[in-house]
């Protein structure tokens, strides 16, 4: 690149701007480098005190089902929060999936062009509405629902609540996955199933959504993933309880509700608090695993 | 069932879901909307918010969420715009980038509470800012700054090679090329995804708990020295946003209308993030448009 | 061209600067609870022994129901003394306590004695101002049946003994408990002075943290029960008795109702200059009857009987 018409002089300012510009680059890389590895370490660091100082069994943390952190038999089983954060991602994904992707055919495969010019703005709005206003009509709209639905025997607070309106909060991440990967998709492919005289139900079914399994899954892991890390919308409508929810229609927590319900509670240093920096551990973790799922996924597809 | 009913169901299926999603959105905010826009005056908007009594407004937390985007932005522009030309224009095919992509991916997908309590144990705590607009701006920047990368490696990997070449065919450097022909070319992307993503700033809440905290001083709005504690643009008060102010509401708050007043600052949270949608839409299509003009012109 | 240079300088210069910032991160990495310095832009307060020409910054952080009533006596006191400046923070009666214990803060304001929340050490050199008390009392639907119930009562109905209100003299109604989180200062305060003893979380039970929703719960649900601090009782919901006292502000003065607590406010070591000020006046005759009475607490003052950290009355 330098080997061309400049003086000597055009050189040394080349040399100088490219320096300016592969230092400043470089850095804000670093700087995101930095970043990551400061927020590991910090809250690895605070998570595992609970472990190491306070001498709580990670054992009795993970599988544990007693939550009890206060007075002199604290117990810190914290498997409650755990199932629940589990529980309401995955139905949250149960409900999600399957919509998402249909919405995803009906913008590339039932009505083209059309279809994407309508559900495209939709599905970017719905991923636009804060949490905190998911949380809120689900506090106004779905828990009295719920309740009026049983008759008033149950609350309303729980995890049929939680489980919806993070279903609602998934919808576009699956949705914009599925409908890319759809996008992506060889022309070919299609017009071949068609030629053979399959039905375009034939073609999505025994062709489209196989060929698209891994991309499909991908967005539904993504989706789960958001669900998992969700706090404030969850904590509004799930009830709090800290227990392994029975029913859908019972309260449970989930790490994120737990965290955010006690966090400001506690002080710093104590056990009380430094059980819930080892909840955020465990949602690092969960980040960690999921990503890696996705690319083994992605690692299939590309076979 | 035959091939033909099995088909026709199977449509009729996913054209119902797909009318149940825009119905969905559709009830979602005219549910907003309709519960909210009545409790909106202007005096609702300026007004600040009351600790016991009803009839509060939400002036300082919709100041406080301009003002707060507007600081993390001047944060993550620069080091986002950094990394996505990195990403584009300086990283080579190896081991390293496929290490920094995965950094930011893992970035992009921690959950926003995670990074709140980081931000809580490092700016707030450990540097000392205190539950202050700084200490939220640089959690909420955290939480932004893949985004940001992505958004600007993908508008300048948008930019025709061409006019790459025609930048090195001139004798420039390869960062006068970028500074010069690449970024104005990417800037309308640029600019695009960003508004996108400053919506997306604007309606966090999780994050900005522990690290801007949930309380408002008296605002001075007559004040704009940064040194004042009663200063509205002083970075190290604290500043409770309009998404928390929500949450807070409903499940701190001690206010009798705390209903009325989420509803009321739930739709002008979602206006404004239509508002934000439609700058980017029709901001894209109108630089778009004169792209497309100028080039006809050459 | 000239503008280009300058906005990338400016870029550059963020960008270090945040570096600088991260470094700082890199190679202080020391845990967060060991001491920090004073929040940023809070001052100490300047240490001048004349109450009247005070001046300084005072930052009070901590709990979110006492926060109503320091910000608004402090705006008052702002306006009588000019030349200090009341910060009030949130975050919970923890992060106050841990805040004004590191000296982060001037004042740390506590639902709860130090005691509970912090090691004994910390605790140690911690002064407590107790600035008003709240009371509590046992709500319940008022289809629920009851009125009353004695110290027993209640605890088989928090603890999961009793599931129908049936059992304990109301109606053929199942139990459901409104809770608190388990670090929440009301809860602790309720099951100390009401329960007598902590009790383990009830299965179907929720948990709240707001008393607004608490209430709404309790006044639109079958057979629910919860508590409330005074302020929010009204017909929507029916405050029980305790053990025949009924819930009212003369009962808790004299002592013969016991649910309740104090609001405190600590600082480290012996409050001085602008602090000690702030703190005089919040204890002077004018606020505790109007600002205290009117946020829905009870003075201080006004009580005639005290109670230490473990909850022993003293006269």
């Amino acid at each position: 690149m330098e080997n061309n018409k400049g003086s000597a002089g055009g050189f040394a300012r080349h040399r100088r701007e490219d320096l300016i510009g592969k230092t400043y680059t470089y850095i804000c890389v670093l700087l995101l480098i930095i970043v990551i590895t400061a927020i590991v370490y910090f809250v690895a660091s605070k998570g595992l005190a609970t472990f190491i100082t306070d001498g709580v069994s990670p054992v009795e943390f993970l599988f544990g089902t007693h939550w009890n952190p206060v007075g002199d038999n604290a117990s810190f089983g914290a498997l409650p929060f755990i199932a629940g954060s589990f529980i309401v991602s995955l139905l949250a994904a149960l409900i999600a999936g399957p919509l998402s992707i249909c919405a995803a055919l009906f913008m590339t495969e039932i009505v083209p062009g059309k279809g994407k010019r309508i559900l495209q703005p939709v599905i970017e709005l719905l991923s636009g509405i804060p949490s905190v206003v998911y949380g809120f009509i689900g506090l106004t709209v779905l828990v009295p629902f719920i309740s009026a639905l049983t008759g008033g025997d149950s609350i309303g607070y729980g995890v049929a609540a939680g489980a919806l309106v993070l279903s609602v909060m998934i919808l576009p991440t699956i949705t914009s996955i599925a409908a890319d990967a759809l996008a992506s998709l060889p022309r070919g492919l299609r017009e071949a199933s068609y030629a053979l005289g399959a039905t375009r139900w034939q073609t999505i079914y025994r062709v489209i959504l196989p060929t698209l399994a891994p991309s499909l899954w991908t967005g539904i892991i993504l989706g789960i993933a958001r669900a998992f890390g969700e706090a404030l919308a969850v904590q509004m409508v799930i009830g709090n309880a800290p227990f392994i929810p029975k029913s859908l229609l019972t309260s449970a927590s989930t790490l994120t509700s737990v965290i955010t319900l006690n966090m400001t509670n506690t002080s710093t240093g104590s056990v009380q608090n430094n059980v819930l920096w080892s909840m955020a551990l465990m949602l690092l973790f969960m980040t960690f695993v999921f990503i890696i799922v996705v690319r083994l996924l992605q690692r299939r597809n590309k076979l | 069932m035959n091939a033909k009913t099995a088909d026709k169901v199977a449509t009729g299926v996913i054209i119902f879901f797909a009318v149940l999603i825009v119905a969905i959105l559709g009830g979602l905010l005219g549910y907003i909307l309709v519960r909210g826009l009545s409790h909106i005056s202007w005096d609702f908007l300026t007004s600040p918010s009351q600790n016991f009594k009803a009839g509060g407004g939400i002036g300082p937390q919709l100041f406080n969420s301009l003002f707060l985007l507007v600081l993390t932005m001047i944060i993550t522009v620069p080091i986002g715009l950094g990394g996505g030309i990195y990403m584009s224009e300086y990283a080579k095919d190896n081991k390293l980038t496929g290490f920094i992509r995965l950094v930011v991916e893992v970035l992009s997908s921690f959950p926003s509470i995670v990074v709140g309590l980081f931000g809580l144990l490092l700016f707030v705590n450990t540097f000392g800012l205190g539950y202050s607009l700084l200490s939220g701006a640089i959690a909420l920047a955290i939480f932004n700054l893949p985004l940001m990368v992505r958004i600007t490696e993908q508008s300048f990997r948008a930019v025709p090679r061409e006019q790459k070449e025609a930048g090195l065919a001139l004798g420039l450097s390869k960062w006068k090329i970028i500074t010069s022909i690449l970024l104005p070319v990417a800037l309308p992307s640029l600019i695009t995804g960003t508004i996108l993503a400053a919506g997306r700033v604007f309606g966090e809440a999780a994050a900005l708990l522990f690290t801007s905290g949930m309380t408002t001083p008296p605002l001075d709005f007559g004040d704009w020295n940064p040194l004042h504690p009663r200063s509205p643009i002083n970075p190290l008060r604290s500043a409770e946003t309009l998404a928390v102010h929500i949450w807070k509401v409903n499940s701190e708050a001690r206010i009798p209308d705390a209903k009325e007043v989420s509803a009321g600052a739930s739709a002008v949270l979602v206006i404004m993030v239509l508002i934000f949608n439609l700058i980017a839409r029709w901001f894209g299509r109108f630089v778009y448009r004169r792209i497309t003009a100028s080039k006809r012109m050459d | 061209m000239k503008s280009k240079k300058t906005l990338f300088g400016a870029l550059t210069l963020s960008a270090m600067l945040a570096l600088t910032a991260c470094g700082n991160s890199g190679s202080t990495a020391a845990p967060a609870d060991n001491g920090t310095t004073g929040s940023g832009g809070t001052g100490t307060t300047t240490e001048q022994p004349a109450a009247e020409t005070v001046s300084g910054t005072i930052l009070a952080v901590g709990s979110t129901a006492l926060q109503p009533l320091v910000d608004q006596v402090g705006q008052e006191f702002m306006t009588n003394n000019g030349d200090v400046t009341v910060q009030v923070q949130g975050g919970g009666s923890g992060t106050g306590l841990t805040q004004v214990s590191e000296g982060a803060a001037n004042i740390g304001n506590s639902d709860v004695f130090a005691e509970e929340k912090l090691d004994a050490d910390k605790a140690k050199e911690l002064v407590d101002h107790q600035v008003a008390v709240v009371a509590m009392a046992t709500v319940v639907n008022k289809d629920a049946g009851v009125t009353d119930l004695s110290k027993e009562q209640l605890l088989d109905v928090f603890s999961g003994k009793v599931t129908n209100w049936k059992d304990v003299g109301g109606a053929d109604q199942k139990i459901t408990i409104v809770n608190r989180p388990s670090s929440s200062g009301t809860r602790a305060t309720f099951e100390k002075y009401a329960l007598g003893q902590s009790v383990e979380n009830v299965e179907g039970a929720i948990e709240q943290d707001s008393s607004g929703t608490v209430k709404q719960i309790v006044a639109d649900t079958k057979g629910a029960v919860g508590y409330l601090a005074f302020s929010y009782l009204d017909d929507t919901v029916t405050a029980l008795s305790y053990g025949g006292v009924e819930p009212t502000e003369e009962n808790v003065q004299s002592g013969k109702y016991p649910i309740w607590a104090y609001e405190h406010m600590y600082t480290k070591g012996e409050p001085e200059g602008a602090v000690k000020a702030f703190l005089d006046y919040m204890m002077t005759e004018e606020v505790q009857n109007a600002d205290v009475t009117e946020l829905g607490y009870i003075p201080v003052s006004s009580m005639e009987v005290k109670r230490d950290a473990e909850g022993k009355v003293i006269q």
